[in-house]
């Protein structure tokens, strides 16, 4: 807390100038304080990289879905019920034991909410806006993913409307495996293109 | 047009560091300011794309020191000022108000809260940052 305020005071910290935003556009009737809440509910709790993961495991396991998937991404992630803001014009990007794909948005940082929830402060970096796309294989091995010399690499940098995310490959040893057990092998990552799912648990507890 | 947001390809701005398991907001204001955001943007007071051009405008070396919701929160305060839907003065205004009554709250009684307005504030939102 700062001791006192004036007019001659260093600027103030965004904690106050959002505080004193908010309660200006509540004054004015221009935002409804209750939706405040559930706004930030929703983002926090409930929407996040489990749906996209729904979305991953129906495709391993449904063919037509994949295909689908693969021509028309909004439209076939809105027959799980999934979509809205920041997922109006999805694309999903197969890998493939030839490719490897993986998606960045040099300009800003979209990123699909609806399918991943909000993004992750190193997608949101400058060094990996930067990067990524000159030195791809490098910053996947910082990030723990060593990819074979002969696998292409594409990077996918978002425009102002499409929102890219990536069909990992399904790992061996899955067969059989119910919708929901698959799904618990996606990680957030492995659908930026940052990791790839692995049925075998690489040290930490949650997935990322 | 070429910018410092254009940051693709760009040298020297050091190795990505990925935070295991970090939480969706790191701090409480951030909550306020995604919230305040698609609240105005929802209620049409701009579009993401006059938001981006805002962020896009940001003087070069404040956008490499602050943080994606640094860059909402000077969209957000520069359109609607832009706009003369919250003006600049009203703002410095508010948020010196703020301040003095939570100081005053602090040393007065026992509500030392940072973001606890007293009751009977003229500013009915300011005090309700939903405790974490």
């Amino acid at each position: 807390m700062k001791p006192h305020g004036t007019h001659t005071d260093p600027p103030p910290s965004p904690a106050l100038r959002v505080q004193a935003l908010e309660s200006l556009l509540i004054e004015k009737g221009l935002i409804d304080p209750g939706a405040i809440d559930e706004i930030v509910e929703l983002f926090e709790h409930r929407i996040g990289p489990r749906n996209g993961a729904r979305v991953v495991a129906h495709a391993w396991s449904d063919p037509r879905y994949k295909e689908r998937l693969l021509a028309n991404g909004t439209q076939a992630i809105a027959e799980l019920g999934i979509g809205g803001m920041q997922g109006e014009d999805m694309v999903v990007l197969e890998n493939t034991p030839r490719v490897h794909n993986v998606v960045v948005c040099t300009l800003c940082s979209c990123y699909p909410w609806p399918t991943l929830g909000l993004p992750p402060n190193w997608y949101k970096s400058a060094p990996y806006r930067a990067r990524i796309v000159i030195e791809p294989r490098r910053v996947l091995a910082e990030l723990g993913l060593e990819l074979a010399a002969e696998t292409e690499v594409r990077v996918w940098d978002s425009n102002a409307e499409i929102r890219y995310m990536v069909l990992p490959m399904r790992p061996a040893g899955t067969e059989g495996w119910s919708e929901e057990r698959l799904a618990a092998l996606v990680s957030r990552d492995a659908m930026i293109g940052t990791a790839v799912p692995t049925i075998e648990p690489r040290g930490g507890a949650s997935p990322r | 047009m070429n910018g410092i947001h254009d940051l693709g390809g760009m040298h020297g701005l050091g190795p990505v560091v990925r935070e295991e398991n970090e939480p969706v907001f790191r701090e409480e204001w951030e909550r306020h300011v995604f919230a305040v955001l698609n609240l105005t943007l929802a209620a049409g007071q701009y579009n993401v794309d006059e938001l981006r051009h805002a962020i896009e405008r940001m003087d070069p070396a404040r956008y490499l020191q602050t943080s994606y919701y640094e860059h909402w929160l000077h969209a957000a305060e520069d359109l609607l000022d832009a706009k003369g839907v919250v003006t600049r003065e009203e703002l410095l205004r508010r948020a010196a108000e703020i301040t003095q009554r939570s100081s005053a709250a602090a040393s007065g009684t026992s509500h030392s809260q940072v973001s606890g307005a007293p009751s009977g504030s003229r500013a009915p939102g300011a005090g309700r940052l939903p405790s974490e």
